[in-house]
C-alpha cells in the first residue's frame, strides 16, 4: 500500500488488494500474533451518518490491535451542531488521532478532508460515493468463497446510490471478473461509474431481470432497494418484490453460488436462505474486523517508515 | 469595413471576444459576471455574418481584460472563441481558447449532495473531459448546460 489516505478503491491496483488480503489472511489465522501491533495508536472516528458494521468493525479492529478509538459521537451532541464545518471539525480530531475514519452523508467528503488532514484518513462511505474499505472486506469474502478471477458476478438492487456497488464495480476491473449488473431501470449505475468502468476496458452487462444471468453466476451480491429513494410507497413495494431473493429463486443457481449482502438487509433475502450454503452475507459481515485490522496495520506502518 | 463592425462599435481598451458560437453571447455575458448593473459599457453582436462560422456572435467589453479562470471556462463553452485584447483601439494580444486539464473555482457542481455545496471551506475542481466536464469530488459528470453551472464572480 502506498496511499496516504484511502478515499475510494480505484486508487487500489491489484498488487494493493492483495496486500491487504494477503495480511487479513495471517490476522485470521492468528489473531493473537497482532494483539500489540499498533499500541499506543489512537484512531478517531467521525461518523456524521448512522452506522453499525463499519463503525463498530473499525473500533473493534484497532482494540485487537493494541490501540484504542476516540469517537466524536453523534452529530447531534458535536460542535457540528454548532456549525462547525466538516473541514474544521476533521483538522480538530487530527490533533488527538494517528488516523481517521470518515462516513459522512455528502458525496466527496472524504476526498475534501484528506485536502485538510496529514494523518491517514479512510473514506468509511461518502453518501452515494464511495466505500472502499466495505468493498475489501466484500473482496476478502469473495477470495475466499469463489477466488477473484474467472468470476462471474451479479450485483443487484440500488446501483444508482448504492456507494457499496461503486466501489465494487471500480475495484473488480483489476481482476477477471464479468460483471453482471442487475436492477430497475431508474436505480441504473450512474453515469460517473459506466464512464470509469469503459475507460478501464472493464467486462460489464446491465440487466433488469435476474432470471436471465443467475444461472451463470459464481458470486450474487445484494443490496438495499432504499424506500427512502421513491417518492411513491407503492412504487417501491412493485419493485422491491422483483429484486428479491428467496429458496424458489434460488433453485436456478449454481450449487456453490455464493450469495453477499453489506447488510442491512430489509426483504431482499428471505431468511430461509441464511441456513443455506449460498449465505455469506453474515460472514462477511465479520470479515470487516480482519480486513480493517489489515489495512490500519499497512497505512500505519506506511506512516511510520516515512 | 467588415459587417460585424458596422454593428458593434470599436472599444478603447477592453476585451472583445469573437467568433463565439451563435447563441452564446448571453452566456459568455454570464461567464463575465456582467449584467449591466455594474454600468460597464458592453457590445454585444448576434448572428453576425461570419466567412468561417457562418453565423457567429461577438462581445466587446469596456475596460475589462479576462482572468484565467474567466478564460478556462469560457473556452468550455465556446472553444472556438478567439479573444483579443484592446488597448488605445489597437489589439495588443489575440488568444485562441484551448480547452485546459481542470478549472477551478469557475463551476458550481448541479448535485445537490457534492461537498462542495454544504458551505465547506472548498473551492469546486471540474477535470475537463472531451465531452464534458467531471466534479474532483463527487465525479458528477456535467455535459449538458455548462454555462448553467457557472459560478465564476
Amino acid at each position: 500500500m502506498r496511499h496516504d489516505h484511502l478515499i475510494t478503491a480505484k486508487q487500489l491496483s491489484r498488487p494493493d488488494i492483495e496486500e491487504v488480503l494477503d495480511r487479513a489472511a495471517e490476522i485470521d489465522a492468528d489473531l493473537g500474533a497482532f494483539a500489540d501491533r499498533r499500541e499506543d495508536t489512537v484512531l478517531g472516528l467521525m461518523f456524521y451518518e448512522p452506522s453499525t458494521r463499519t463503525k463498530m468493525s473499525f473500533e473493534t479492529a484497532i482494540k485487537r490491535l493494541g490501540g484504542d478509538a476516540v469517537d466524536m459521537g453523534p452529530v447531534d451532541s458535536s460542535s457540528v451542531k454548532k456549525g462547525e464545518s466538516l473541514a474544521d471539525t476533521a483538522r480538530v480530531i487530527e490533533g488527538y488521532a494517528d488516523a481517521l475514519v470518515l462516513r459522512h452523508p455528502s458525496q466527496g467528503a472524504a476526498k475534501m478532508v484528506s485536502e485538510f488532514v496529514d494523518v491517514p484518513l479512510l473514506n468509511a462511505g461518502d453518501g452515494a460515493g464511495h466505500h472502499p474499505t466495505q468493498t475489501l472486506l466484500d473482496l476478502y469474502t469473495i477470495r475466499e468463497s469463489s477466488g477473484l478471477d474467472g468470476l462471474n458476478i451479479g450485483i443487484m438492487g440500488d446501483l444508482k446510490y448504492g456507494r457499496t456497488v461503486h466501489s465494487l464495480a471500480h475495484a473488480l476491473t483489476n481482476f477477471d471478473a464479468q460483471q453482471h449488473f442487475v436492477s430497475p431501470e431508474s436505480l441504473k449505475l450512474p453515469r460517473s461509474v459506466r464512464y470509469d468502468l469503459h475507460e478501464r476496458g472493464a467486462n460489464v452487462r446491465e440487466h433488469t431481470d435476474l432470471d436471465e444471468v443467475l444461472p451463470s453466476l459464481d458470486v450474487l451480491y445484494v443490496t438495499r432497494i432504499q424506500r427512502e429513494r421513491f417518492p411513491d410507497e407503492n412504487e417501491y413495494h412493485a419493485i422491491a418484490g422483483e429484486y428479491g431473493i428467496d429458496l424458489e429463486t434460488l433453485e436456478d443457481a449454481k450449487d456453490d453460488l455464493t450469495v453477499m449482502h453489506p447488510l442491512p438487509r430489509v426483504d431482499e433475502i428471505a431468511s430461509e436462505v441464511d441456513d443455506t450454503a449460498y449465505a455469506k452475507y453474515f460472514e462477511q459481515a465479520h470479515n470487516g474486523v480482519p480486513v480493517r485490522m489489515a489495512l490500519l496495520d499497512l497505512m500505519l506502518e506506511q506512516e511510520e517508515d516515512r | 469595413m467588415s459587417d460585424h463592425q458596422l454593428r458593434v462599435s470599436k472599444i478603447r481598451n477592453g476585451t472583445v471576444i469573437d467568433h463565439v458560437r451563435a447563441g452564446q453571447a448571453l452566456n459568455v455575458l454570464a461567464i463575465l459576471g456582467i449584467d449591466g448593473s455594474k454600468g460597464e459599457a458592453v457590445s454585444v453582436g448576434m448572428n453576425v455574418p461570419s466567412d468561417r462560422m457562418r453565423r457567429k456572435d461577438i462581445v466587446k467589453v469596456e475596460g475589462k481584460e479576462l482572468s484565467q479562470n474567466e478564460v478556462d471556462v469560457l473556452s468550455l463553452i465556446a472553444p472556438e472563441a478567439t479573444i483579443n485584447i484592446v488597448r488605445e483601439y489597437e489589439v495588443v494580444e489575440k488568444q485562441q481558447l484551448e480547452r485546459p486539464d481542470r478549472v477551478v473555482g469557475v463551476l458550481s457542481c448541479p448535485n445537490r449532495n457534492c461537498i462542495t455545496n454544504a458551505d465547506e471551506p472548498v473551492e469546486t475542481k471540474f477535470e475537463v473531459l472531451d465531452d464534458g466536464v467531471r466534479c474532483e469530488y463527487c465525479e458528477t459528470i456535467v455535459r449538458e448546460d455548462l454555462a448553467a453551472h457557472i459560478s465564476v464572480e
